[in-house]
């Protein structure tokens, strides 16, 4: 399934909480604030290195470009636009927002 | 595919509305049906057709209503929660239309999938 | 509404009652939910198993009490809530602390649980 993270991991624990309870072959996207989780350097960065073993982690392109980290990216971290957001949708058979 | 879209939260103060809409319009130009977008908690409040933002900012409710009208999406604003936000049939933006909750159960069987934006 | 079509819903819960109006809105959704005749289960984590802790007392703070809807849900046969052992552990409660009959799972078995839902929904 999808999983989608629109928190910063440092205000919220959505994405601790979504990482604890994701089962391995999901998939996770971070949008929004969510997308500070993906950016070199932020003290997330280490857990989400770590669930990339389990899961493939997508980050929301327009959402880190318009909070000026586009160029911070985690290395393993797959970039996507609203269509590529919309793909995601489509190919898992449900999704979790955990707002 | 028919996918269903469950907005939480209102117009300005937080991106879900905004997320939601450009998923949206992603997701009619991939060729999808966008059946249903249901506004519950504060999401109602992007369906007061009060709403004025300034001239070079966007008009998030006028441009849900816009997608609405092109594509067929159903637009519905659950009558309890709008009733409490004081959100009526007077009020109401074109496009939209009040409802009960029973509208979101039935999105969430007859879509493919239901995306939730909130807070 | 397509006839006969059962899917499955789980309504997760994350987040505390009366400081945001989200606990009790999502329990308007899962009383409405009842009368699809759909699958339904009830997730709480995190601060949402504040939701059921039991014995709130609202009068102080003028907001009616919802706590007696949460044990109205076995009427409507919504009987599968459960509540997540970490967030329980975290805060100091039990699920002797719980306002209705639950089921403790770790997080990584309602993790399980989700994968097999046809809808989660989130508020």
């Amino acid at each position: 399934m999808l999983h989608i993270v629109n928190k910063s991991p440092l205000d919220r624990n959505s994405l601790d909480t979504c990482l604890a309870t994701a089962q391995p072959g999901g998939a996770l996207l971070l949008i929004e604030d969510g997308v500070y989780a993906a950016t070199n350097g932020n003290a997330a960065a280490g857990k989400l290195k770590q669930a990339m073993g389990q899961m493939k982690v997508y980050a929301l392109k327009p959402d880190l470009e318009a909070r000026g980290m586009a160029d911070r990216v985690l290395e393993g971290v797959n970039l996507v636009d609203y269509g590529g957001f919309v793909d995601l949708v489509t190919e898992h058979a449900t999704c979790q927002s955990w707002l | 595919m028919k996918i269903g879209i469950l907005i939480n939260e209102g117009p300005y103060t937080h991106q879900a509305t905004d997320s939601a809409y450009l998923f949206a319009r992603a997701a009619i130009e991939k060729g999808h049906e966008v059946s249903r977008v249901f506004f519950y908690h504060d999401g109602v409040n992007n369906s007061t057709r009060l709403t004025e933002p300034p001239q070079d900012d966007r008009h998030i409710v006028n441009r849900w209503a816009k997608l609405a009208q092109e594509h067929g999406i159903d637009l519905v604003v659950c009558v309890a929660a709008a009733l409490r936000r004081g959100i009526k049939d007077e009020n109401l933006a074109p496009g939209f239309r009040i409802s009960g909750l029973g509208q979101l159960i039935e999105a969430g069987i007859q879509a493919d999938r239901l995306v939730t934006f909130g807070d | 509404m397509s006839e006969g079509q059962i899917k499955k819903f789980m309504y997760v819960n994350r987040k505390a009652p009366h400081g945001t109006i989200y606990a009790l809105e999502s329990l308007e959704v899962v009383l409405i939910a009842a009368a699809f005749d759909q699958d339904v289960s009830l997730a709480f984590m995190d601060d949402g198993v504040y939701q059921l802790k039991k014995g709130w007392n609202t009068k102080g703070i003028e907001v009616k009490s919802f706590q007696p809807t949460y044990r109205a849900l076995d009427d409507y046969d919504i009987n599968k809530l459960y509540v997540e052992k970490e967030a329980l552990e975290a805060r100091g409660l039990t699920e002797e602390d719980m306002c209705v009959p639950v089921e403790v799972l770790s997080r990584a078995e309602i993790g399980k649980l989700m994968e097999t839902q046809d809808v989660v929904l989130s508020f």
